[in-house]
């Protein structure tokens, strides 16, 4: 077992464990800790793949942004009524093994189709920084989807705001 | 240096989304609902940037860059759908939440 795969196994078994966490927690604050443990164990699972924007952007926007959003509207809404109550719902039994059947399913297409057949491709070094390539992807063969996505997000800008405020007297 | 299996993404990614469906299925609170949805995006951005590595392309980044737009734009609504929710009915249970319930 070289190195980078030793690497691989602790990021996974972080992601993994923490994410286990964040569903049985029953404080949500305590969900939203272990969350962004789960959040930058991905991220450094995107260094290992030679992905330094996408690291960046995990980190800034889903650490830095959306889970600061969340954890700010879990204080807002949190209530020492519902941390007295049981955290899961009434027919988790079944719920579980709804979710687990859909896990044996994907396992068993993965163990009974063809298999990870890729072509090994050559190991080439990239030219351009990873940054400056995927910039010159997006705004040349992808800028439609991001105007599109900018006006997703104008759209979600407005609706929240529109569903969060009070009614006007 | 020997590269890591792609199978072992896949497993990774697989692993990820179950244990995001789980919680989405069984979890009562809302707001661990919506982060049960952004494990379940995680697996799929892990997915899509090692086939990106493996193909040397970067495509599969810049669709994990959307998939990303698009988990900031429903933590977005789903947290003002929660706090309007709260405003009005006190609770953030989602089997208390059965107005349209026949």
């Amino acid at each position: 077992m070289t190195l980078p795969q030793l690497a691989f196994l602790g990021l996974s078994l972080a992601a993994l464990g923490s994410a286990v966490m964040v569903i049985i927690q029953k404080n949500p604050v305590h969900s939203v800790i272990w969350l962004i443990v789960t959040l930058f164990s991905v991220a450094g699972i995107y260094l290992m793949l030679h992905a330094e924007f996408l690291f960046a952007v995990q980190i800034i926007l889903y650490v830095g942004g959306i889970m600061v959003l969340f954890l700010f509207v879990v204080m807002l809404v949190n209530l020492d009524e519902a941390a007295r109550q049981t955290s899961f719902s009434r027919r988790w039994p079944l719920a579980l093994f709804t979710a687990l059947a859909v896990l044996a399913e994907l396992l068993y297409g993965f163990y009974k189709g063809q298999g990870l057949r890729l072509p090994q491709l050559v190991q080439g070094t990239q030219a351009k920084g990873n940054t400056q390539a995927i910039a010159s992807m997006l705004y040349q063969n992808y800028m439609l989807p991001v105007e599109i996505a900018s006006i997703l997000l104008l759209v979600a800008m407005v609706g929240a705001v529109v569903m969060a405020k009070r009614k006007i007297e | 240096m020997t590269p890591i299996p792609m199978e072992w993404y896949v497993f990774l990614g697989t692993g990820l989304f179950t244990i995001g469906v789980i919680g989405v299925l069984t979890r009562r609170n809302v707001l661990v609902i919506l982060m049960s949805i952004e494990l379940i995006l995680n697996a799929v951005n892990i997915n899509l940037v090692a086939f990106a590595n493996h193909f040397q392309t970067v495509d599969g980044q810049v669709f994990a860059i959307f998939v990303v737009t698009d988990a900031a734009a429903e933590a977005a609504v789903g947290l003002g759908l929660i706090i309007a929710l709260f405003r009005n009915k006190e609770t953030v249970n989602a089997d208390e939440i059965d107005l349209l319930k026949w």
